[in-house]
């Protein structure tokens, strides 16, 4: 019952299974070893599949990826979709399917097309139904930008323009004590 | 500041309890151990922890640290551990009682938990994702557990701004737990359908209706002892009694029929179930080397044993105490040093020989 652990495109390497390039590098994760699969999309899909129909198999992000390529996306077609990046945090999609986890809040939003028909793979549906918080329900959006700005003093830092990580841990700190 | 220290101590005080899941005091414990649910959560504020800076990970756990203590809990005093402190001894000790997870306990980082002295909940901050609320009941009581955590949580949302989007709910780092992000969980044990050669069967229908089966330490883990935790994938597009409902809708029928397949053994095979337990009973009892799975194995068929009245002189307690103390961080810690593979095996036969023998003599638990 094991779980493909990771997914992620690379070039110039050859299908184990056949003579295609290997554009899907897959690493296994099990008791702590780690195994590398190189195998061409076709190889890859069947590979990805192949659990499914096991007792009591749990989702996992790579099956429903698997699944997303299974309805007609084509390795190009991801490739393309691997360099857009969330504004926010700045992961790319391609990071996300890489490690199989989001990287803020605000990637729900930034990559809505991407992740509705994978949401809709895993979990059947598309819109909650349950809970809500007690506070705050409607204002995750806003208190993303703390996080943006955060990310961008810190680079700021790195570039060593100090100024603007000035304004920015001012700005930072209003956000803050305004949310309080 | 001593608090590590303080820590240490009482994390040792937990070697002399049995933790609220082996507790086997719940309805039907005969069949299900525990059941736990948790909910995962996120702060609207900051990015999740795979993208988490170092600075934010600690402002993460020192925020959630002060929130989630502010919280009154009527299960009982809640202590903090710092999980980034702890050797790897302790961490493999509180996996082994199920506090934390191995991701939390291997993890990296500022990170914690938050239990409470029954053990019946605990809050890992800064695991997959900034909060993770667990609660633990002994015996099948979903209603029961579901009921502890949505006061909780409702408490800790009135502390901090959750991630949550109109449409798609809580947002979590892995798209697999957005919406409600609970999971329902039962752990069950299933001797007489794994010796009868019915579960992959039961497993299957089980799927079918999107419940998934796992070993007794969650994902990947290895179905130790008999022992499987049902609990649901669906996280989206139901509500959390739904799901609580589909997990109390199905783990009667589970239980009926690991009854039937007990029934059957009793009725077809008597002598050689009888001979099994006895057997498993007996290797427990004078084994000079014997390992963690076969432990857990041989244990199994013991629990059966009493609870089919073919073993009457060892209470359960005693054994569900087993389970857990000859675990191999359990193991080293009652003994007080750190042992290899191969003297661990040892020490556990010899721990074994004098439990069990103890509760036969009624000496007084000197050999």
């Amino acid at each position: 019952m094991s779980a493909p652990g990771r997914i992620c495109l690379r070039a110039a390497m050859k299908c184990q299974k056949c003579e295609r390039p290997a554009t899907f590098h897959i690493t296994e994760l099990e008791g702590g070893k780690h195994t590398e699969l190189h195998l061409c999309e076709e190889h890859a899909r069947q590979y990805l599949t192949q659990g499914e129909g096991e007792p009591g198999a749990a989702p996992t992000i790579a099956g429903a990826l698997a699944q997303q390529l299974a309805v007609g996306q084509t390795a190009e077609e991801l490739a393309r979709l691997d360099q857009r990046s969330c504004p926010v945090c700045g992961i790319t999609f391609y990071e996300f399917r890489n490690q199989g986890r989001l990287g803020c809040p605000h990637d729900y939003v930034a990559f809505e097309k991407e992740l509705e028909p994978l949401i809709a793979n895993i979990h059947g549906e598309t819109t909650h139904k349950g809970k809500k918080p007690k506070r705050g329900a409607g204002g995750t959006q806003q208190r993303t930008e703390l996080i943006r700005m955060r990310r961008e003093m810190k680079e700021s830092i790195q570039q060593e323009n100090y100024e603007r990580a000035k304004e920015l841990r001012d700005e930072i700190k209003r956000v803050e004590e305004a949310k309080e | 500041m001593n608090a590590p220290e303080r820590n240490n101590v009482e994390l040792n005080d937990l070697t002399n309890t049995t933790g609220e899941w082996l507790r086997g005091n719940g309805p039907q414990a005969d069949i299900v151990m525990s059941t736990r649910i948790r909910l995962a959560r996120n702060l609207a504020e900051f990015p999740f922890i795979s993208r988490a800076s170092d600075q934010d990970r600690a402002d993460i756990e020192k925020l959630l640290r002060d929130r989630v203590l502010r919280i009154q809990e009527a299960s009982g005093e809640l202590l903090y551990v710092n999980v980034s402190d702890l050797d790897r001894l302790d961490r493999q000790f509180l996996v082994e009682r199920q506090l934390i997870s191995r991701e939390h306990a291997e993890a990296q980082g500022a990170r914690g938990v938050v239990i409470d002295s029954g053990e019946r909940i605990s809050l890992m901050i800064n695991e997959e994702d900034h909060l993770r609320i667990q609660c633990m009941h002994s015996g099948l009581d979903v209603q029961g557990a579901w009921e502890q955590i949505d006061r909780i949580d409702d408490l800790i949302s009135e502390q901090v701004n959750y991630a949550f989007h109109p449409r798609l709910g809580y947002l979590t780092a892995c798209p697999t737990n957005v919406g409600t992000g609970v999971r329902v969980s039962v752990l069950m044990h299933l001797p007489a359908l794994v010796l009868t050669r019915q579960l992959d069967k039961v497993f299957r229908s089980l799927q079918k209706i999107s419940l998934a089966v796992r070993g007794l330490y969650g994902e990947g883990s290895q179905a130790m002892g008999d022992f499987y935790q049902i609990s649901n994938q669906q996280t989206l597009g139901r509500s959390e009694k739904e799901l609580v409902d589909q997990v109390t809708d199905v783990v009667p029928a589970l239980i009926h029929y690991e009854r039937e397949a007990r029934d059957f053994l009793i009725k077809e095979s008597q002598q050689t179930l009888h001979d099994q337990v006895s057997r498993a009973y007996g290797i427990l009892r004078t084994a000079q080397t014997i390992s963690s799975e076969e432990t857990m194995h041989l244990l199994s068929k013991v629990r059966m044993g009493i609870n089919l009245g073919l073993i009457a002189d060892l209470p359960m307690l005693t054994l569900n105490e087993l389970f857990i103390r000859t675990q191999p961080a359990h193991l080293q810690k009652i003994s007080g040093v750190e042992l290899n593979t191969a003297d661990r095996n040892i020490e556990r036969a010899r721990f074994l020989r004098r439990y069990l023998n103890r509760e036969e003599d009624g000496n007084g638990g000197k050999n």
